[in-house]
């Protein structure tokens, strides 16, 4: 008997990538995708379900399916298309989740659980430590937004894991997601002609690749491979590190400082018009960055991605097109100059 | 008592009148050796404005009686080093130096350099920031290095140093002093207050010259990696400390980095510094102002804050950086990390050591400033 998978989130361009890819998998008998709303893009034969995991429908849509393997990807910053509004992206992360586990709680099937996180549970602090483990308490809890949902999240995640001993749980705390076609609020950010930045500051950023993304749910939905262990909680993140300023650059973008205060009115401003998500904790990340260790996603959950931070970068910006200052332009005006110097010392 | 012999303090308005004055006088003169270093590029830029202000007290280090006529020449010597020796070797030099700089610039704007997870930019230290430091280490505070072998070729160390001078350059110039000295040419990668990492611009270049905030996690994650790591554990109490207590080394914090060290298993190199603790001598301290900006200290000099920026510039002192005998820790059992009795004997015989070292190195000192 193969394996019954749900997924949550499928509107969503990750969610719906990952079902066409789990159904690939030899010993997945089924995939059935939820989200309150369909989705736009095709799910490569998985069964849709139309349910809103805020509401305790999706508890007899787990007990009627015979689901054994629950893959949560309902946990989002932003909300889906410009319709939504944060309130309700914030009950589909809190309250969606406790549905949901209170669901998983009940149907006896379900032997797995995976749930897709967030690297902002650590916050981002000036008294943080450089690199997070997985085990390093965060120094100022974050105090609203996606940051907060994400940390309820996992409370209730763990307690869920207390209460069901038997089911495998797996927390993959992803660092920003970028590609071809993810929709997060930082790929929005890097699609602005100029890139407001936080004066003074430099922040450390990295990036997991969407295929990346795909592969380590994939891994962690499944059973693991010989000496690796797939339940506990792991940071997903490419190797190496882009600051911002460089990530500006190898993007062509000019950047536009602003002081702290005045970034944060910016920042509501825009966020006002509507024309991109600039909350808090995203000028948070921008201003003092995040980095996360991730040795334990090598050795134990047993995933080496393919793309470092800097070629999930130069994949996104290739997908981007040139911004206003191509880094291959000024190469060549400096090479032009380059060339033209060393006659022109000779003469003199 | 003993350093209050030897840092005369009545002598130093006298050293400091005789500096400047002979300093202005030779103001025609100092550029021009140092003129070909300057062009080097487009990085090299800011160079001759960030030296316009010490450049009449870097001349008073050449100043120094006997050492008078001897500043000069090595400057040239080091000019030359870029090109080898001859005429037409220093036009060679010249090119390969601008075709350097270009490079660079063009790695730097298109951004195709590269920062580990610490945000360590190893280009732009060596290229830019020590080259602009060096100039302070080798002219103005005529750092004179002792014992830099103590530190390991290869793998990890811990560096712990004493703290002073109001404002962290002592930091800045073991880094320097480190790196230009040691055989292996090591980079020090320094543990810094959380205060670094609030303000802007200097949380920024803090990062970029491989700091990182001192935390057992970043220290403990350097050392396996086989870095040099340097620590001042005196902390804020060490480096706000009133003139009056000068070279009386304050508690070291909790010993949180022999604790550190003795995980990684990295050797602690004590280091004493001598001359950082007069380039700003805090006669004071307003608490009110610290308060009202959120900052552990806010000092009082002759200088600062009456002299406005002018108080900034640092007072000229001559610097001995003086690296001990490494401690050992590698023969500990694992276990030893959690003996809070071992902690303290490990901590106290640092401190100790440093402490007698920095006697010992004020009895031998002349001036505080040659």
């Amino acid at each position: 008997m193969g394996k019954v998978v749900l997924v949550t989130g499928v509107a969503r361009q990750l969610g719906g990538r990952f079902v066409r890819r789990i159904l690939r998998e030899p010993d997945v008998d089924r995939v059935i995708g939820v989200d309150a709303v369909p989705p736009e893009h095709h799910l490569g034969g998985a069964e849709f379900i139309r349910a809103d995991i805020r509401h305790p429908t999706i508890g007899r849509v787990l007990a009627e399916q015979g689901v054994d393997t629950v893959v949560h990807m309902d946990v989002n910053g932003t909300p889906l298309g410009r319709s939504g509004s944060r309130t309700t992206v914030k009950e589909t992360n809190v309250i969606g989740t406790m549905q949901l586990l209170g669901a998983c709680q009940k149907t006896p099937s379900v032997r797995r659980l995976v749930v897709k996180s967030s690297t902002n549970v650590y916050g981002s602090a000036p008294r943080d430590p450089a690199v997070f483990t997985e085990t390093t308490p965060p120094k100022s809890l974050p105090g609203g937004g996606f940051a907060k949902d994400v940390v309820e999240v996992e409370g209730y995640v763990r307690g869920f894991a207390r209460r069901r001993p038997d089911v495998a749980v797996c927390v993959l705390r992803f660092a920003n997601v970028l590609g071809p076609c993810v929709d997060s609020p930082l790929a929005e950010y890097f699609a602005l002609p100029v890139l407001p930045t936080v004066l003074g500051f430099d922040p450390r950023l990295q990036f997991v690749h969407e295929d990346d993304a795909i592969e380590v749910l994939r891994i962690a939905a499944g059973e693991p491979a010989r000496g690796t262990l797939n339940s506990g909680t792991f940071n997903v993140a490419g190797d190496g590190v882009l600051l911002l300023s460089q990530a500006a650059r190898r993007l062509g973008r000019p950047t536009l400082p602003f002081f702290l205060p005045s970034v944060t009115w910016a920042g509501s401003a825009l966020r006002a018009l509507g024309v991109l998500d600039f909350s808090p904790e995203q000028i948070r990340l921008l201003t003092h960055g995040r980095v996360v260790d991730t040795a334990q996603m090598r050795e134990t959950l047993g995933f080496h991605p393919r793309y470092t931070t800097p070629e999930a970068f130069a994949d996104y910006a290739r997908s981007r097109g040139p911004g206003l200052l191509p880094p291959e332009t000024l190469a060549r005006t400096v090479d032009r100059i380059a060339a033209l110097m060393p006659a022109g010392r000779g003469q003199n | 008592m003993a350093d209050a012999k030897v840092i005369p303090f009545g002598d130093e308005p006298r050293a400091k009148r005789r500096t400047k004055r002979t300093g202005r006088a030779r103001t025609g003169r100092v550029p021009a050796p140092l003129a070909p270093v300057a062009p080097g590029g487009g990085e090299r830029a800011p160079q001759p404005r960030r030296e316009g202000p010490q450049r009449p007290a870097a001349a008073a280090g050449g100043a120094a009686g006997a050492r008078d006529g001897a500043v000069p020449p090595a400057a040239a010597a080091e000019a030359a080093t870029g090109g080898p020796g001859a005429a037409e070797g220093q036009e060679g030099g010249w090119e390969r130096k601008l075709a350097h700089g270009l490079s660079f610039l063009r790695r730097r704007i298109t951004g195709e350099y590269e920062v580990d997870d610490f945000g360590y930019d190893r280009e732009l230290t060596d290229q830019v920031v020590m080259s602009l430091l060096r100039p302070f280490k080798e002219k103005y505070f005529r750092v004179e290095v002792k014992g830099v072998e103590n530190i390991p070729e290869d793998g990890a160390a811990l560096i712990v140093a004493n703290h002073s001078g109001t404002l962290p350059v002592d930091g800045l110039m073991l880094q320097v002093a480190v790196h230009d000295h040691h055989p292996a040419g090591r980079h020090v990668r320094m543990l810094a207050a959380d205060l670094v990492f609030m303000l802007p611009l200097v949380n920024e270049l803090s990062r970029k010259l491989g700091h990182t905030l001192a935390c057992a996690e970043d220290a403990q994650k350097l050392l396996e990696r086989g870095e040099v790591v340097g620590v001042m554990p005196e902390g804020f109490k060490g480096i706000g400390k009133p003139f009056s207590e000068r070279y009386k080394l304050q508690r070291f914090g909790r010993g949180g980095f022999v604790q550190t060290a003795l995980r990684a298993g990295a050797p602690i190199v004590p280091c004493s510094i001598v001359g950082a603790e007069e380039i700003y001598p805090m006669i004071g301290n307003s608490r009110t102002v610290a308060r009202l900006l959120g900052i552990p200290y806010f000092p009082l000099t002759p200088s600062f804050p009456w002299l406005g920026p002018l108080g900034l510039v640092p007072l000229p002192t001559k610097w001995t950086i003086q690296f001990g005998e490494p401690i050992p820790t590698d023969d500990y059992p694992p276990e030893a990390a959690d003996d809070p009795m071992l902690m303290f004997n490990l901590t106290d015989q640092v401190r100790e050591t440093i402490q007698h070292t920095l006697y010992k190195l004020l009895v031998q000192r002349r001036s505080v400033f040659f």
